[in-house]
């Protein structure tokens, strides 16, 4: 197998020798110095991780369309290609030669510069997502040309932070998008778009927390090592997390029902209105790409990336299929809400992330910690779950009364809220009071 | 290496705080802050403060200056300013003394240390991949009564601001109810 690179004498490699432990310090490849072969086998592992993105997203948006028509009961693309598979292709041909329009109002530069604001976090973020290797018995190591190393493109001691923070610059493309359009409908569209992705992180990042309690470390490739084979952090988790994580990545990656972003019909099209031919690809591109990359993120989070068990005769065979087996649950999953659930609303959405995701997750996080501890430190396990669960439930049961003694303060001849059923008993004042509220609403 | 990263992100910080200064369109200077953070987050990571620079972006350009822009973007302020007016009289002269103050007083800080003075805590830094730990055991052990007023100090504020927009003796409707008369 050995390629015998370092036959061709470059031992160390200039400049890039003494980067190499420093900054890439968890990836074996490193550890004795960049030479050549290091650099090859680097580059091989971006060009492999940005061709599977790339011909994922191609392959997901038909698999989208096909999935989609047969839930209703439509046979979708058939004509280009067997099963109509050169769809996706034929419609990127089609963007590729569309003209280019730069609106007169709008802001050129930052007109240009958002889409690849929204597509290269979605590409990096793929760089720490460890798509195989075997963990049953060794870290994850696997053999390439006689070098040991990961099969992911990059291991940084930062590991999982790396999605936040890509995450969070992912904004930016839609925020920019809509503002430099230079027109409402994309402008509101956005304010809407980044007001959730926002709200949204918190939850993902709490959710997130707990994962880290478990693994003890930020780094993918421990994250992965620590759930081999069964110990997955599904079930160390106690189920709740990957749930409130599926939740928030779903808002996060705008896909329905959390498509606020995108309402057609309060919002023309959305933030990329006024985007057309290969800009309107690109977010196109990002967004699918998104999809497929938090899928890719849960998997390894709480799924336990490429573990299993070993059912092929190459060793590091199977964990690539059990990755990919776990990937495309996720992918029909996120395919499958959007056929089932219609778009929520935005008071909705809002009260969804900040009154429930965000409190069952931090609440989530102290019991799973409690629970550490109390392993940590000889206590009775359930006796500990009981009393914090307790604390827990007189705490929100202060802030509950602290909130409805400041709207009986606040309100002192009307005590009850006007719920459905009450609104033909109000009198006539209330009636003025709430219409008056309608404006205020938003 | 070392010194070509910093170079290159040197320039990239200046670029981006020369930016923030000069641009006229708000969203613009926002926008040059981000390159002036992402520059500083390189400059972390090439002193090996991994964890500082996945924070510097988490939490300053993904939430702080995003929060500007949406200010920004929501109060309509995103025009071209008129600078010829000055809103506070010998503000500009004001500025301008501060600034060349600011400025002689880091010249003077950096002219004046000695070589090799904060060696010893990036030794402490080196133990590889556990930055983190360390952050965790100092924040939790030396400067723990700091961080805990911190964190009152930041609930304090958020409920401050949650008592200020919400208004007193109005009930909430929901577009449901709304929508019914």
């Amino acid at each position: 197998m050995n390629c015998g690179f370092e036959s061709w004498g470059f031992g160390n490699w200039g400049p890039l020798a003494s980067l190499g432990p420093r900054v890439f310090a968890l990836d074996p490849l490193y550890l004795d110095g960049v030479g050549l072969a290091e650099v090859a086998i680097t580059l091989g592992k971006v060009i492999v991780a940005f061709g599977l993105l790339l011909v994922g997203v191609m392959l997901m948006i038909w698999f989208e369309r096909k999935l989609i028509s047969d839930m209703q009961n439509r046979i979708g693309p058939s004509l280009a290609g067997p099963f109509g598979i050169f769809q996706t292709l034929a419609d990127g041909i089609k963007l590729f030669f569309k003209e280019d329009l730069i609106p007169q109002r709008s802001d050129p530069l930052v007109f240009k510069l958002a889409p690849y604001l929204s597509l290269v976090p979605a590409f990096l973020v793929f760089a720490v997502v460890p798509i195989g290797g075997d963990f049953n018995g060794g870290d994850g190591r696997v053999s390439i040309f006689g070098h040991e190393t990961f099969l992911q493109v990059a291991d940084p001691p930062i590991g999982i932070l790396l999605v936040l923070a890509m995450s969070s610059v992912a904004v930016y493309g839609v925020m920019l998008a809509g503002w430099s359009s230079g027109s409402k409908y994309p402008l509101l569209a956005s304010v809407r778009a980044s007001a959730q992705m926002v709200s949204y992180e918190a939850a993902l990042g709490l959710s997130l927390a707990t994962v880290l309690l478990k693994s003890g470390s930020l780094s993918t490739n421990q994250i992965v090592s620590e759930q081999s084979v069964w110990n997955w952090n599904l079930w160390l988790t106690w189920v709740v997390p990957m749930v409130v994580f599926l939740i928030a990545a779903t808002a996060e990656l705008n896909r329905p029902p959390f498509d606020l972003v995108e309402a057609e019909q309060e919002l023309v099209g959305g933030f990329h209105t006024e985007y057309s031919s290969l800009r309107f690809a690109l977010f196109f591109l990002a967004e699918f790409m998104n999809t497929i990359t938090m899928s890719a993120i849960i998997v390894t989070l709480f799924l336990g990336g490429p573990n299993g068990p070993d059912f092929t005769t190459v060793g590091w065979l199977s964990g690539v299929l059990w990755f990919f087996i776990k990937l495309m649950l996720f992918v029909f999953t996120f395919i499958w809400l959007r056929a089932t659930l219609p778009r929520i609303r935005y008071d909705q959405l809002m009260d969804l992330g900040w009154k429930l995701l965000i409190p069952v997750s931090l609440g989530w996080l102290l019991l799973l910690a409690s629970y550490d501890i109390a392993g940590d430190r000889g206590w009775n396990r359930p006796l500990t779950l009981i009393v914090t669960v307790l604390v827990m439930c007189g705490l929100a049961g202060l802030l509950r009364l602290a909130l409805l003694s400041g709207t009986k303060a606040a309100t002192p001849n009307n005590a009850q809220e006007p719920s459905l059923g009450s609104l033909d008993t109000l009198d006539t004042l209330d009636t003025l009071d709430t219409l008056d509220t309608k404006e205020g609403a938003f | 290496m070392e010194t070509a990263v910093f170079i290159v992100c040197a320039v990239i910080v200046l670029a981006g705080s020369l930016g923030v200064v000069l641009a006229r369109n708000p969203v613009h200077a926002a926008l040059s802050l981000v390159g002036t953070l992402f520059g500083v987050a390189v400059l972390f990571l090439n002193l090996e403060a991994h964890f500082l620079a996945a924070v510097q972006i988490i939490v300053y350009a993904g939430a702080i200056v995003v929060l500007f822009l949406f200010v920004i973007m929501l109060l309509g302020v995103d025009r071209l300013e008129d600078i010829s007016i000055e809103p506070i009289l010998g503000q500009r002269v004001l500025a301008t003394f501060v600034g060349l103050a600011g400025f002689g007083l880091g010249a003077a800080y950096i002219a004046t240390s000695v070589e090799g003075a904060t060696i010893s805590t990036s030794s402490l830094l080196r133990v590889p991949a556990s930055n983190l730990h360390h952050i965790a055991e100092v924040l939790f052990t030396d400067y723990v009564y700091a961080f805990e007023a911190t964190a009152a100090l930041l609930t304090i504020s958020v409920v401050g601001a949650v008592v200020m927009t919400r208004r007193a003796g109005r009930n909430r409707v929901t577009q449901t109810t709304a929508g019914e008369d």
